[in-house]
């Protein structure tokens, strides 16, 4: 019995139909622009290697040089590319004014004056130089959050610009202990 | 699309291209002992291929909310939490099981068997493949599988099941799940190769003690071809949603027909007996 | 991260993860690894492999437990009196390490005679202020013999200094009195007996609510694992730092590693698992209120920082590494001053912000619900449905005369103004929003710092999309905005805006990596900044190699001088730097680890104390005679020409007074403190307490909980009395693999939505029937602060425990669900109070009282969005149609 189906695979490997697509086919990241990444979830710090195709992302997986994750990924990492390509992603700035019920379109530059103007208004109005005779120099009526999914060097510009140019105090991320 | 194009396309049905050059035949090892039930395979599956979500219905049953297999679903992990009362006396420690299914990748495969229109073939790798190009939705291979891997997709109406990365594995790349899979409890490689290390993995740990592992279909038993896409258990197969003893349904035709031509002779005795009775 | 600085210098894993599976046993105890770290979790599964025991000690069986050898069950917050009883167990056999700790411990220094243990006043040390609810920080009843002289300005409580000059109780003598033969009744290690002695296995399992035979294969298995030859790792997370203990929790783990010598080796380690991609870098660089880069502190207008002068002295540490911390000071005014700050005005030292209270993301949000803040910029965090009474912070939320929103989609702190259990009207919120729509990883350069202390760098492979931008971009464009804003401005507190330097513009069009031109040539230079942190030489802005070429004369620049070394010279980005060594486990050529690309840190404890290796099998670094230098896998971290036999001469001051034999070069007397003389606000030991919320009775003390935790009473915040009859369930919240945080980045993808689409709770089935809660069907949590509903997850995973002589039940929840996203559901962290622990107001998720009932809850329901079951496009570009994902046929 096992010689014969031994024999009769033997044959139907032999013997197979292959369509015109079958032959053809191939990975479709086939000599496409490799970009190594981190994966952006956790802590571990896997290995990702983007692959980019027609100016797009068209694969995200794993990097096999990593000695950490060696090309291994966990389901969010191996999520990377619909994280990224994602139509829940929101690309124009959204404005809601003070008691709208709806958002708003409004131009990115616009937006940015418009926020660079309130930090002004309200720096203006708060900022405490001393209280009594000691020097306070600060600002805490603004107050910035996050930082510990964003990269080092947005990192310290949060820092550098609120606290060294600013002079805000109440700035923090998830990472007190 | 144009009409050159369009043309082109109906005639490259009745193109025979050259076939490619048969490969070392590669499959799939599932060593369960490994396996921390992570998902990144489901997950890397659908990426690779771009298989959609399948909707989102909570289950209850441990942390498997995905179910089964599927044409959408290539990679399931199945979850099986074995916890005996306190002071059931000599059962198991509390162990939580969880295993990575797949399309088993069937040596002497019945949905090949079952398939009328060629679609289905072994390619270069010995992997069981669904041709999308010549798939015309029958379902004989649905119902032929014993495992209920595959499954038509209400979208295209074609079979869809696990392709073992036949894209990936033209340019020498590992499938995306057994790429993603943290702990090597997914090993892609040379079959041979694969069922070596399976066994040396069991004679190790019944040396540790673990006395409950053993391989499924390593090897072919009873009217079963051996699998290539295999595990290593530890539990009873039903206990993971798998058959004891799969069948294939071909390796029965010849009783079937013959039962089925006695069935027919003896109803036909019977009725020319009524009708001789009624003819009175 | 006090826990660990305390101990051991610095506030991060000891090692890194790859060096798990050198281990022969690792204790998993406030982390499920597996769940919340799955591919770290490789490396403990290679040590499974060869032979390791893996333990799990956890309230509920989880995917971690699955894979251990041993699973221990505990009541959630009890986590004090089971390390406690470790250490009990191995000072009690001696089964600690002697050679190691007599040599690099603290056990033999001399504790002064005015210290009470919480032995002799029942759960509080002396020096304790029943008024202010705080330990007297100035007074000498906690130091080394001899110390507490050098009076320096209190820091108020309220003040969660991480100021290391502090912590690290400046000594003046850095060799302390001590009794090498450990007979002396005030050394550390008989105080240590002391305080450990009554918790006995019997106290851990009425404690823990395990038993006293689970607990002691634990002990027996961590001894037989530790000593020359064998090594034991201890591996925790978010578990143990969400307790109002939490950093004792921690300090608990430093005690016992170092006692059985576990720390600096291979194998062994405390592995601190932190849940983002950056949060270690965000404690670095940092985006926190006390600390300035390289943990340095950030002045304060109640202690005498007056002038850069004042503030030097004040956190003067003499011996040890720190010693060079005006050095870090100086470079890093210069980083940011530049040419503005010269030593006439202090080099602009005068223009940095005075701290008076604490600013923490609790408070800070309480501040905000009594209308006290006007403005809020969210990076990438979700406070309406992640923050601790997450209500509360929904409240403060609502107060806001404006908020800026930066993420990729609209959470619950985008939305929260017209959605959310609450059924706000939107015409009641005055806040003015912008939702500015953020760059994903793959399309912004820069650098992670992941759990190890490991930069490394991820570059950009495609432009963002439309508005979307990098966080970088908007910090840079607002800078420039602000800078033109108050342009002219003479006044003194616009100075420091207006010399902040603020040059990170590309030199030349930016490329993308496919050979396109970027479309978006105003981003700034990511490289420019990280050459910023790592520090140039002012008079020709060349880099620095690292931290030990900054010059506190205002000739060099840093803006983090513990990332020095990074970027060591022009064209040199090391954390770009991907190379594997085939035969160097440690890879040191890929990444950059800090300090200076050292992979373990405090590895001069890998050799004994004469420099050799304690044995073979756990080789590492030692001295080698032939070259006068440290040898081994990895960068020592210790001087790499100081001999183990270098004794510090009389009078010598920073890194001279570290001896040859002293691994902890952070600390001022170079040994890791078993006993903490400061450092930590709630006690020099480690001392269960229960959590704030609990129902029983501390069973070791008549002090009941920390004495000093910060409970932010307010109605908002109401929590239950301790053993308050109608909450008698332990509720500890938890994660899943498939799932991130709050959901930002899980809960619009349905890939991992259709992975675990609906929230639950675990519970176990004895409670189920208790309360004819059904398996699958709807049921209730709740408490003071809200109810919340899910179904129910009826599993023998959960377990009734055996405490005080009761039976005490606990429930799992999951934290990942809120109002917005593709799946929805109810929040455990509407649950969760706010109260703080004493040293960095960490709160206390992991231990709270509820109770639980069948059925649902009436309130406002969202619908979800409407499931994207693809990906934005799903035929690739550029591909032929033989090669299209084979999925589905467009």
């Amino acid at each position: 019995m096992d010689r014969n189906l031994f024999a009769s695979r033997e044959r139907a490997l032999r013997n197979q139909p292959f369509s015109p697509n079958s032959t053809e086919k191939g990975p479709r990241t086939r000599s496409a622009t490799v970009v190594p990444s981190v994966c952006p979830y956790c802590a571990v710090g896997c290995g990702q290697l983007i692959y980019v195709k027609g100016g797009k992302v068209i694969d995200i997986e794993g990097n096999p040089g990593s000695p950490i994750s060696e090309g291994t990924l966990c389901p969010k990492g191996a999520n990377t590319f619909q994280l990224s390509v994602n139509p829940h992603r929101i690309k124009r700035v959204k404005y809601r004014a003070p008691y709208s019920d709806h958002w708003e379109d409004r131009p990115l530059d616009w937006a940015m004056e418009r926020i660079a103007e309130r930090v002004k208004e309200v720096r203006e109005r708060d900022f405490m130089e001393r209280r009594d005779r000691t020097v306070l120099n600060h600002l805490t009526t603004v107050a910035s959050l996050g930082g510990a999914t964003m990269d080092n060097e947005e990192n310290y510009l949060i820092k550098k610009l609120f606290n060294g140019g600013l002079g805000i105090l109440p700035i923090e991320n998830q990472a007190r202990i | 699309m144009s009409t050159d194009a369009f043309t082109m396309e109906m005639l490259d049905v009745w193109k025979r291209p050259e076939p490619p050059a048969q490969q070392v035949e590669t499959g799939f090892f599932t060593d369960t002992t490994l396996c921390i039930g992570c998902k990144a395979c489901e997950v890397a599956c659908k990426q690779w291929n771009q298989l959609p979500g399948d909707g989102f219905h909570w289950t209850g049953n441990s942390y498997d909310n995905t179910v089964s297999l599927s044409a959408t679903t290539w990679r399931h992990v199945a979850f099986v939490e074995q916890f005996p009362l306190d002071g059931g006396g000599n059962s198991h420690a509390p162990r939580w099981l969880m295993m990575s299914d797949v399309c088993k990748h069937c040596v002497q495969a019945p949905c090949q068997e079952a398939c009328p229109t060629g679609s289905l073939i072994y390619n270069e790798f010995g992997n069981v493949y669904v041709q999308q190009d010549i798939c015309n939705g029958c379902a004989y291979c649905v119902v032929a599988c014993p495992f209920g891997v595959l499954d038509r997709n209400r979208e295209d109406g074609k079979a869809h099941k696990c392709t073992l990365c036949y894209d990936r594995q033209k340019d020498g790349m590992t499938p995306a799940c057994a790429k993603s899979c943290p702990t090597e409890s997914i090993q892609f490689g040379p079959i041979e190769v694969l069922r070596e290390r399976a066994r040396k993995r069991v004679e190790e740990l019944h040396g540790r003690g673990e006395t409950d592992a053993y391989l499924y279909g390593a090897e072919a038993s009873g009217e079963y071809s051996a699998l290539n896409a295999f595990f290593l258990l530890k539990d009873r197969p039903d206990v993971y949603n798998l058959p004891e003893a799969p069948r294939r349904p071909v390796a029965r035709m010849r009783s079937n027909y013959l039962s089925s031509f006695a069935a027919a002779v003896g109803l036909a005795v019977i009725s020319a007996f009524c009708f001789a009775k009624g003819d009175k | 991260m006090p826990g660990l600085g305390t101990s051991l210098g610095r506030g991060a894993a000891t090692s890194f993860q790859e060096d798990l599976q050198n281990s022969d046993c690792i204790l998993f105890m406030g982390s499920n690894m597996a769940e919340a770290h799955p591919v770290g979790f490789r490396f403990p599964m290679k040590a499974r492999e060869r032979g390791a025991e893996l333990i799990h000690v956890d309230p509920h069986f989880t995917r971690t437990s699955a894979m251990c050898q041993q699973y221990v069950p505990i009541r959630a917050g009890s986590d004090i009196a089971f390390l406690g009883g470790l250490i009990n167990y191995v000072l009690k056999n001696e089964r600690w390490f002697p050679e190691y700790v007599k040599a690099f411990t603290n056990a033999t220094t001399i504790i002064t005679e005015d210290y009470k243990d919480a032995e002799d006043l029942d759960g509080i040390f002396s020096g304790f202020d029943p008024e202010k609810k705080s330990y007297d920080q100035k007074g000498p009843s906690w130091n080394y013999e001899g110390e507490g002289r050098m009076h320096k300005t209190e820091t108020p409580p309220e003040i969660k200094v991480e100021s290391f000059s502090q912590r690290l109780s400046a000594l003046e003598n850095p060799v302390p009195p001590s009794d090498p033969e450990l007979k002396h009744p005030r050394c550390v290690m008989n105080i240590l007996r002391r305080h450990y002695a009554r918790y006995t296995p019997e106290m851990v399992a009425i404690t823990c609510g395990c038993t006293a035979e689970d607990f002691l294969r634990v002990a027996e298995k961590l001894c037989a694992n530790s000593g020359r030859d064998r090594t034991t790792a201890i591996v925790y997370a978010l578990g143990w730092t969400q307790h109002s203990t939490g950093v004792q929790m921690i300090r608990a783990a430093g005690i016992l590693q170092l006692l059985l010598g576990n720390i600096g080796r291979p194998g062994g380690g405390i592995m601190a698992m932190r849940g983002h991609a950056s949060i270690q870098g965000s404690t670095d660089v940092p985006t926190l209120y006390d600390l300035l880069p390289g943990y340095i502190p950030q002045p304060a207008a109640m202690r005498d920082h007056g002038s850069l002068e004042d503030f030097l002295k004040q956190e003067e540490v003499r011996h040890g590494y720190w010693a060079n911390m005006p050095k870090f000071m100086v470079s890093l005014l210069k980083a940011w001053y530049g040419a503005a700050g010269t030593k006439e005005n202090d080099w602009g030292y005068g223009w940095l912000p005075r701290l008076d209270g604490n600013y923490s993301q609790l408070p800070t949000f309480i501040r905000m619900a009594e209308g006290k803040v006007k403005g809020l910029f969210l990076f990438g965090q979700n406070p309406a449905a992640g923050g601790p009474n997450a209500k509360l912070h929904r409240e403060g939320m609502r107060q806001l005369d404006w908020l800026v929103v930066r993420d990729w989609f609209e959470i619950e702190s985008a939305c929260y103004w017209y959605k959310g259990p609450e059924g706000i009207d939107p015409k009641t919120i005055p806040t003015e929003i912008f939702f500015m729509p953020a760059a994903s990883s793959p399309e912004k350069d820069g650098t992670l710092t992941n759990t190890q202390r490991l930069l490394q760098w991820h570059d950009k492979a495609v432009d963002p999309q439309e508005d979307c931008r990098s966080d970088l971009w908007f910090l840079f464009d607002l800078g420039k905005r602000l800078k033109r804003l108050y342009a002219g401005s003479e006044l003194l507190r616009d100075q420091g805006l207006l010399n902040l330097t603020w040059n990170y513009d590309y030199d030349t069009p930016p490329m993308l990596p496919d050979g396109r031109a970027s479309r978006l040539p105003d981003e700034p230079d990511a490289e420019k900044v990280l050459e910023e942190i790592n520090g140039y030489t002012v008079a020709d802005h060349r880099p620095v190699s690292g931290f030990s070429e900054l010059k506190d004369d205002g000739s060099t620049a840093c803006g983090c001088w513990i990332y020095s070394g990074v970027y060591p010279r022009e064209g040199y980005n090391r954390a770009r730097e991907r190379k594997r060594s085939p035969d160097n486990y440690t890879s040191p050529n890929w990444g950059f680890a800090w300090p200076r690309n050292r992979r373990m840190m405090y590895n001069r404890a890998s050799a004994d104390p004469e420099g050799r290796p304690w044995s073979e099998r756990k080789k590492y670094i030692w001295w080698d005679e032939a070259t006068r230098r440290w040898a081994g896998v990895d960068e020592p971290d210790f001087e790499p020409d100081k001999a183990p036999s270098y004794r510090p001469p009389e009078g010598s001051k920073g890194m001279a007074s570290i001896s040859g034999d002293s691994p902890f070069i952070m600390k001022p007397d170079g040994k890791g403190w078993l006993y903490a003389p400061a450092g930590t606000k709630d006690g020099p030991l480690p001392t269960h307490y229960e959590p704030v919320e609990s129902p029983v009775a501390n069973p070791l003390y008549r002090q009941r909980e920390n004495p000093t935790v910060e409970l932010y009473d307010c109605p908002m915040n109401a929590k239950s009395e301790p053993m308050d009859p109608d909450y008698p369930v332990v509720a500890t919240t938890f994660r899943l693999t498939e799932h991130y945080l709050s959901g930002p980045m899980s809960r619009f993808d349905s890939w991992l939505n259709e992975l675990q689409p609906a929230m639950f709770i675990e519970l176990s089935p004895e409670l189920a029937e208790e309360r004819g809660i059904e398996h699958g069907g709807w049921m209730v949590a709740w408490n003071k602060r809200a109810a919340i509903e899910a179904r129910a997850m009826v599993t023998r995973r959960v377990r009734p425990l055996h405490v005080e002589g009761r039976t005490v039940h606990q429930v799992a929840i999951p934290f990942h669900w809120g109002f917005a996203g593709e799946t929805v559901g109810d929040m455990a962290n509407d649950l969760t109070s706010i109260v703080a622990d004493p040293n960095v107001s960490m709160h206390e998720a992991k231990a709270f009282v509820v109770n639980v009932r069948p059925g649902r809850v009436e309130e406002h329901r969202d619908a979800p969005l409407p499931a994207a079951p693809w990906p934005e496009y799903r035929v690739a570009p550029s591909v032929p149609r033989s090669a299209q994902p084979e999925g589905q046929e467009e």
